[in-house]
């Protein structure tokens, strides 16, 4: 059974204490929301859990390789603010050498992701041309090509329209039944299966 | 295709489609020298004299002027972050984006001098020495150049710090480059000059991919 687990995980950002020796873990299928105010450290967690800074103390591992080796890295796909897209290049560039940096098993579906997040006809356009809400859904359609088994995703929701809310919901519910396990942040209501809270 | 080969594609692209971002530097480089003529007077034997330095210094500055977009659009606009939490060695992603910043900013420069020093009354032999020396030291530009752009990456209107974080590492190559070309114009050996420039660009290679992936880490945490 894979499993992540977080223990007791401590971080501590400028003078504020975020969160101290948290600890939890999640199994094939679960998907963990964490919610909290403001500035209570949600995207400072899901980027340790990304192995992309450091905890003051604690670990995170799955399946016990720990968080930053590169066994571990090529389990995890990390969603954050910035929409990892560049201007000079249209989305199925953009889209294909995200996905092949977040992991080596991609199938060549380019297009068919962008056709499932709701981009047809958009496969060519530079990115520089695309609504926020456009660029979120190019970035998003990378969880429609890889096979990474968790999912890290820092407000998957901002700038998307209703039908964009449910294609992604329905397809982290897929995950979760294909044993992937999702954990994000949101601060809107969704309508997820088999998914638990934590409060920070 | 594997991940250098589209890295370093997806950087090549992305130059030639924005063209002006890698055309600054080498611009640059045209026009600084083409001015010395036109200020220090077109006396064949002064010019000749001080062509070797001229060139190098330009080349140096050309270098340095296209150093602070090396890593800074990918910063921002998230790519890099991408790179950092990769499974793929982050070394091996930096190798290609330096890779891409040299065919576009020493491969040229490489080629535009001749034209250069033939305008400053170089002799062939000396034309065939500094592209030489400009061949074997244009990539440890970029490579050392690289530790210090992922040192700044994430620090606004840096390029000052950027300036004093690497003209020291450069000034041993620009004194080995220039005086093989000034030693080549009195047909004196350049040997040792070539291999230290050579020893240099090996060390640099070996060591800056991994430099420059353990600062980007911290810049970006």
């Amino acid at each position: 059974m894979s499993e992540l687990i977080v223990n007791e995980l401590s971080c501590q950002r400028g003078y504020n204490n975020l969160f101290s020796e948290l600890s939890f873990s999640l199994t094939s299928g679960e998907i963990l929301r964490i919610s909290g105010a403001n500035g209570s450290g949600k995207t400072s967690l899901l980027k340790i859990l990304a192995g992309l800074s450091g905890a003051e103390c604690g670990s995170v591992s799955y399946n016990k390789n720990q968080a930053g080796s590169s066994e571990y890295q090529e389990t995890i796909v990390y969603l954050g603010h910035l929409p990892a897209l560049s201007p000079e290049l249209c989305c199925r560039e953009n889209l294909n050498y995200l996905s092949h940096l977040q992991s080596d098993n991609t199938s060549d579906q380019i297009t068919a992701a962008l056709i499932a997040i709701g981009l047809k006809g958009y496969e060519y356009e530079y990115a520089a041309n695309l609504s926020a809400g456009q660029k979120r859904r190019v970035v998003l359609a990378s969880l429609f090509i890889n096979t990474t088994p968790i999912w890290l995703l820092d407000e998957p929701f901002t700038a998307l329209d209703s039908d964009g809310i449910a294609i992604l919901e329905k397809q982290i519910n897929k995950h979760s039944e294909n044993g992937g396990i999702c954990i994000l942040t949101t601060h809107q209501d969704c309508n997820l299966a088999n998914m638990r809270t934590l409060s920070l | 295709m594997n991940i250098f080969m589209q890295t370093l594609t997806r950087d090549l692209k992305m130059a030639l489609r924005n063209p002006s971002s890698f055309l600054n530097p080498l611009l640059f480089f045209v026009i600084a020298i083409s001015l010395f003529p036109l200020a220090i007077g077109p006396e064949a034997h002064t010019l000749s004299n001080i062509a070797p330095g001229i060139i190098w210094v330009t080349c140096m500055l050309a270098v340095l002027l296209s150093l602070n977009a090396l890593f800074h659009t990918d910063y921002d606009n998230g790519v890099l972050e991408q790179m950092v939490i990769s499974h793929h060695p982050l070394p091996l992603l930096l190798l290609a984006k330096t890779t891409a910043h040299w065919l576009l900013t020493g491969l040229p420069i490489v080629l535009l001098s001749p034209l250069l020093g033939a305008a400053l009354f170089l002799d062939s032999e000396s034309i065939g020495v500094l592209m030489l020396t400009l061949l074997l030291a244009t990539p440890s530009l970029s490579l050392i150049g690289a530790i210090g752009a992922s040192l700044i990456v994430g620090i606004k209107n840096s390029g000052m710090l950027l300036s004093l974080l690497i003209l020291p590492l450069y000034t041993p190559i620009l004194i080995f480059a220039s005086s093989a070309v000034s030693q080549a114009q009195f047909d004196l050996s350049i040997s040792a000059q070539l291999y230290f420039l050579a020893s240099i660009l090996i060390l640099s290679l070996m060591g800056s991919p991994f430099i420059s992936a353990l600062a980007l880490k911290t810049s970006l945490e």
